[in-house]
């Protein structure tokens, strides 16, 4: 807590309140970093036109103070002062969408009752205008009783009033709180029907654009083909799209291991920046430009508004494993990492829903796994096409995300068939108006992905990193033994290899195992720095790439059974912490962990049975 | 005629809405979107691949999705909109 004023961002989803928030508070931001601090507390700094500084915070959307959600929760409670750890706002911006007033009116009339400081920004006055409706803010103020300002917060227009305003209202002496016992829903209604008509000076027919989309996006069979088509193209551009610039941090990476042998003389100095910093955690690192791909497609779907009409497409397919089609969303967010996704399902009102969406989340293919699934495959599957310019290794990376989805929902519906049994929710669920964002937005967005990611390169990674080198390099392995099998990591492999060698791991990846539930791309970094120590003498060996050392060691058998472990095991800390944290405790996050490493195991093994058997061992 | 029947992209507005099929919070939530007695209605599309699916229909100015379930639950009444019946109030 900041002690200064505190004014709070309020309003029906989609309104704009984020944009405003964005507009308003520009790089003053402080976004909630995961895991502990919790999301959804975005709060900004904002400079009222005398210089004073006033604390903004971006609540999240509702559509009444009755809360349907977790997340809705959350605002009432700010609003009304009882959230812990915040102190009541000491004013409000209601935030109202001029193209769907009547509605939104309704809330902001609920809000200006509790008789808070209280400024109304009448947003996106362009869509009203390209709906064919003029407003006339002077009216609509007069009604309401509070100043009213005309915005559109991705222009950036009408700040400065609104920042007028409200030093005004931050000037007068502080309100006094009132919890007006609330009007009957009804009336509310009727009232703000009566003052949206009043307000509308001109309304021409509007031009409906998104339902004309709609039609295609929405069609039962075009629509469903678009959403599968566009998840394709999705896993191909990470592969496809990623090569130069990846090829290209490779070259970085050599350059900087070749500075590192250059300058230091051989010795442990020299041994532990190579192996352990450079060769370890620059693996990591040239999958940046994969993982930025990935962001790139799951902001664009959020952005234009395509995220609703993908939960309105797979709720029919949802509905039969007992989720809404509300479920997708956190899940498709998943698909960049399952802390945001399992913190997206505070939006989903029915508990049981909600816990079951939580359980099945860490199965779709999260970006940590990209690193893992990309060396396997570049190293194992030949980079061909197999007809129509599709390529074999999009493919099979292709086919693993299907094999995780495919296991979310049966797991899900065996699920909601035993320990969350329960009446079946139901799907009710606004379809926002397409929109075409704004590259600044995007690019925001994807320079706060890069950041995380590369901070947890330099932290996580390499901090697991350099414990486990540590561990590969001493005790120093006698003249015809491997290092990496004598060493004190080696040890403690050789006894996790007793439980996973009958599904065909081999030591390189029980030495992997653990510390890669630290985070998955660990894997990647664990298995480099074995053969950096193990190749020291072997200057050859050095030379080669990681995958080419990967093919002499690993069967394709033994390969396959480790992607397939990797779709199915819980691994990382961070979804287990946050795991733990959404659904108040142990019991659920230890079920979690307990149910899917049975299908780890179940699903490594069955590949790498099937594998041998087919003579691929 | 119920909201499941009415043809697609035709304007109506609602007659009837039986409350007690639906769940107090599905209720309160069609309330906050605007769906009640006299708001103008329009079937926009019905979804469903692998099963029938929901319908996004028009209410006021927004456009919603409900399960047909729910939208079984409308009694809609085609006419050009349902600003007289909400008018009067
Ligand atoms: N055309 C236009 N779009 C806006 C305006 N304000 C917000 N948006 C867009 O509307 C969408 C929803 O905005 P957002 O800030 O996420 O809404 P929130 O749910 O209230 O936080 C985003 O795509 C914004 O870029 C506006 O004034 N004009
Ligand atoms: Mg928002």
């Amino acid at each position: 807590m900041s002690g200064l004023p505190l004014v709070a961002l309020v309003g029906n989803p989609n309104a704009g309140k984020s944009a405003l928030f964005n507009a308003l508070t520009g790089a003053r931001q402080k976004l909630g970093n995961y895991p502990g601090v919790t999301v959804e507390r975005k709060s900004g700094r904002l400079s009222l036109p005398d210089g004073r500084p006033v604390e903004l915070v971006d609540l999240p959307g509702t559509y009444s103070l009755d809360p349907n959600s977790p997340d809705e929760q959350v605002t009432r409670d700010v609003i009304l002062g009882r959230q812990e750890g915040e102190k009541r706002p000491d004013a409000l911006v209601v935030v109202v969408d001029a193209s769907n007033l009547d509605n939104h009116l309704r809330f902001a009339l609920e809000l200006i009752a509790l008789g808070l400081p209280t400024v109304v920004a009448l947003n996106m006055v362009d869509l009203a205008t390209r709906d064919g409706l003029e407003l006339d803010a002077t009216i609509l103020s007069r009604e309401l009783g509070v100043p009213v300002i005309s915005t559109v917060a991705v222009r950036k227009r009408g700040l400065d009033h609104l920042r007028q305003e409200l030093d005004g209202l931050m000037s007068g002496a502080p309100a006094p709180y009132t919890t007006k016992p609330a009007r009957d829903f009804d009336a509310v209604r009727k009232e703000a029907r009566r003052i949206a008509r009043a307000a509308i000076v001109r309304e021409t027919p509007s031009r409906r654009l998104t339902a004309a989309v709609d039609r295609v996006l929405l069609h039962p069979v075009i629509g469903f083909v678009i959403l599968l088509a566009l998840l394709f193209v999705m896993f191909q551009a990470v592969f496809s799209w990623a090569s130069a610039p990846a090829d290209m941090l490779e070259g970085w990476v050599t350059a900087l291991g070749e500075a590192v042998t250059n300058t230091l003389p051989p010795g442990i100095v020299h041994d532990f920046l190579l192996q352990g910093v450079v060769g370890g955690v620059g693996a990591v690192i040239v999958f940046l430009p994969q993982i930025l791909i990935l962001f790139f497609f799951i902001l664009m779907l959020e952005a234009t508004g395509y995220m609703a009409r993908a939960a309105f497409i797979m709720d029919a397919l949802m509905a039969r494993v007992g989720l809404s089609g509300r479920a997708f969303i956190p899940l498709l967010s998943s698909f960049a990492c399952a802390v945001p996704g399992i913190m997206a399902t505070r939006t989903i009102s029915d508990p049981k829903d909600r816990l079951t969406t939580i359980l099945i989340a860490p199965l779709m293919t999260c970006s940590a796994r990209l690193p893992v699934y990309g060396l396997i495959i570049s190293a194992f599957i030949p980079a061909r096409t197999v007809g129509w310019g599709v390529g074999l290794q999009g493919l099979v990376m292709f086919l693993l995300y299907v094999f995780g989805i495919v296991g979310a929902l049966i797991a899900a519906w065996a699920l909601r068939l035993t320990v969350t049994k329960g009446q079946s929710s139901g799907f009710l669920m606004e379809m926002p108006k397409y929109q075409w964002p704004r590259p600044q937005d995007l690019l925001i967005g994807l320079w706060q992905r890069a950041v995380i990611f590369l901070k947890r390169a330099g932290t996580i990674i390499l901090f697991t990193n350099i414990v486990l080198w540590v561990l590969m390099s001493f005790p120093k392995a006698p003249d015809g033994v491997r290092q990496s099998e004598y060493s004190i990591a080696g040890r403690i492999a050789g006894g996790i290899n007793v439980l996973v060698e009958p599904i065909g791991f081999n030591r390189d990846i029980s030495l992997a195992l653990l510390p890669s539930m630290a985070a998955r791309e660990v894997a990647v970094s664990a298995i480099a720095t074995v053969y950096a120590i193990d190749a020291e003498d072997d200057v050859e060996a050095l030379d080669k790439g990681l995958g080419e050392r990967l093919q002499g060691r690993w069967t394709l058998a033994t390969a396959l059974a480790f992607l397939a472990w990797f779709v199915f095991a819980p691994q990382c800390i961070s979804t287990i912490a946050v795991t733990r944290r959404e659904t108040a405790g142990w019991k659920w996050t230890g079920f979690m962990i307990g149910y899917l490493f049975v299908l780890a195991y179940a699903a490594a093994g069955v590949t790498y049975w099937t594998a041998v058997a087919a003579g691929l061992g | 005629m119920r909201l499941t029947d009415l043809p697609l992209r035709q304007p109506a507005y609602v007659d009837l809405i039986d409350w007690s099929a639906l769940s107090p919070s599905e209720g309160q939530r069609l309330r906050e979107f605007g769906l009640c007695e006299g708001a103008s209605v329009e079937a926009l599309h019905h979804g469903g691949f692998l099963g029938k699916g929901p319908i996004a229909c028009k209410v006021g100015r927004m456009t919603i999705a409900m399960r047909r379930n729910h939208a079984a639950a409308v009694t809609v009444r085609t006419g050009p909109d349902g600003a007289g019946a909400e008018n009067e109030a």
